[in-house]
């Protein structure tokens, strides 16, 4: 039986359940339940179209050989060297910008200087830099024709067109990633529990490693899952420098280029499916850990109630 | 202290690791580029103007900055679009859908250069069905601004996003109560507040696209004077040995790469001061 306030009955109840004070402020502010229906549609197709078929397509492709062919590709020996190079190169980067994001995120976020936006600035310049021009610096530098090139050649030194040169470059092109996550991780904390810690006697680097570490741990992490993708894929500074000597300077991209030039495309979509099964773990990865980022910024920001109210 | 650039503070460490970062920053990212300009000045006033308006690599800006433009257009509308529905609405899926926008973050160029070209190709997925309707997307300048538009739509939604979620209901409300209709809301409240991050996000993909390399080799066809990019030339000029030209056009380049990161800095220095109370 329906009484005057209970819902309607279920034939009719969208139109009654419209009616009702709560769904009308809604509609205030929202858009018609077509529209948003319409909007959500348009954003799914959109993102299957440009993102979703895309990486579908290099796990179908990948297996046009079949699981054996797969196998093949992956195990071939080149493959292996360049795994092996690419993991080479993520292992030196990485560690270097990592050092360098949480001594810059330190200086920046803990102390007060003038100049301090300009040098933001400055350190995002890596991104701002066409990978192409990140290799050919480089090249200026160390090649044959290169400002130290006739130094380097006297005492048979090669760093470009050579495993030296591919590191560099990707030190280069993944310089901001850890310091650019660091930075308003660490401005939103503040400095007064390191400042207590200081005044009851510990030392810099026991306050580091006891007081801000533990509080950065998420966004140092999450830099770090950004720096790593970026330094695996890289694919236009490496291919600048790189010799392109197979099984010697070929990283993963580089290799998959090289398969794919010579129309192996099974081959090329096979170690191209390593690189995205890595992609797809670094977005599940991300996701994961934006979670304890933003609970890291949110707990700082309930740390300091008093000095929000005097602002106000 | 007569003159200090810093403020006193009790905690240790400045020295040290603004020292390193200012050394690292140098050694790692400074003097490289500064090296190509002091390379680029090794040619004469008139030799660094005939490289770099020579009617092949004037040909190259043309299609970079065209396709860049129409693929930082697209993605206007379409990063918008995506950043509402993630922003707005909940809905089943919304998670994932929200993780995938990153994909072109954590996918290696080439990979997404080779996965582009077969799903465009005449016999792929999207390409068949597009080729049918007499248009071809590989290996012409339609498949520059589909890489380009794969490789920037986040930098759109990721801008946007933050500055929807973070728009306080009561305004809308208010707008909804002094008689605005739901059109007139967004025009006149919604679109002013988000206009600064449109801004940043259109020079952010823009600019992301002009030095883009790995995923437009592939399906661009890379034809001199028709699909040749501006970093394709620049490796192009290497491989030939040509160091100074392709330095001329990578410094004109960064320039314009500078020029924009100022511009974003800009409008997020001067949206800051405008909003800050």
């Amino acid at each position: 039986m329906p009484s005057p306030i209970s819902p309607a009955p279920a034939k009719n109840g969208p139109e009654v359940r419209q009616q009702t004070p709560r769904a009308r402020m809604r509609d205030a502010v929202g858009e018609p339940p077509w529209m948003r229906r319409l909007l959500i549609g348009l954003a799914i197709l959109l993102i299957s179209v440009i993102l979703l078929v895309p990486l579908a397509a290099v796990f179908h492709q990948a297996f046009a050989k079949g699981v054996d062919g797969y196998i093949a590709a992956i195990t071939a020996p080149d493959t292996l060297s360049a795994i092996r190079l690419t993991l080479l190169a993520c292992a030196i980067a990485v560690p270097f910008n990592v050092v360098f994001g949480v001594a810059a995120a330190w200086a920046i976020a803990k102390f007060d200087f003038k100049g301090k936006n300009f040098l933001i600035t400055l350190i995002d310049i890596p991104f701002s830099v066409s990978p192409v021009i990140a290799g050919l610096v480089f090249i200026l530098l160390f090649g044959a024709q290169g400002y130290f090139g006739e130094f380097l050649s006297e005492h048979d030194i090669q760093l470009v067109f050579a495993v030296p040169g591919i590191v560099l470059a990707t030190i280069f092109v993944t310089f901001p990633f850890v310091a650019r996550e660091l930075i308003p991780v660490m401005q939103a904390q503040g400095t007064e529990e390191e400042e207590a810690s200081i005044s009851l006697g510990a030392d810099g680097w026991k306050t580091f490693w006891r007081i801000t570490l533990p509080n950065i741990k998420w966004g140092l992490l999450y830099g770090v899952v950004l720096c790593n993708a970026r330094a695996m894929g890289e694919f236009g500074a490496v291919s600048v420098v790189s010799g392109h000597i197979r099984g010697e300077t070929n990283t993963l991209p580089l290799h998959v280029e090289i398969l794919y030039n010579e129309y192996d495309f099974s081959g090329a979509f096979a170690v191209a499916s390593l690189l995205a099964f890595l992609a797809v773990i670094t977005l599940i990865a991300k996701k994961f850990l934006e979670r304890g980022v933003r609970a890291e910024i949110k707990a700082a920001e309930n740390m300091v109630p008093e000095q929000g109210a005097l602002h106000s | 202290m007569p003159f200090s650039f810093k403020k006193r503070s009790v905690l240790p460490g400045f020295g040290l690791t603004f020292g390193y970062t200012l050394f690292y920053l140098s050694l790692i990212v400074l003097i490289p580029i500064g090296a190509l300009f002091l390379k680029s000045s090794t040619l004469t006033g008139s030799e660094f103007w005939a490289t770099v308006t020579a009617p092949r690599v004037l040909a190259s800006y043309r299609i970079t900055f065209g396709a860049a433009f129409i693929a930082a257009f697209f993605n206007l509308f379409a990063g918008l679009l995506i950043a509402w529905v993630l922003a707005r609405y909940e809905f089943k899926g919304k998670s994932i859908l929200d993780a995938l926008v990153d994909l072109p973050f954590a996918l290696p160029t080439a990979v997404a250069g080779i996965a582009l070209t077969t799903v465009f190709s005449v016999n792929g997925w999207l390409g068949k069905p597009l080729n049918a309707l007499g248009i071809h997307v590989s290996y012409t300048p339609i498949g520059i601004i589909v890489a380009m538009i794969f490789i920037s739509l986040p930098f759109m939604v990721r801008t946007v996003q933050p500055v929807l979620e973070d728009l306080e209901k009561e305004l809308e409300e208010a707008s909804a109560t002094l008689g605005a209709t739901r059109l007139q809301t967004f025009r006149r409240v919604i679109l002013p507040v988000l206009t600064p991050s449109l801004f940043t996000g259109f020079a952010l993909g823009f600019a992301r696209a002009l030095g883009e390399y790995g995923s437009i080799v592939f399906i661009a066809g890379n034809m001199p004077m028709k699909t040749e990019i501006t970093p394709l030339l620049i490796i192009t000029k290497l491989e030939q040995y040509q160091y100074a030209e392709a330095t001329a056009i990578a410094a004109v380049t960064l320039i314009i790469s500078f020029v924009l990161l100022l511009f974003i800095n800009w409008v997020q220095w001067h949206n800051r001061r405008k909003y800050s109370l």
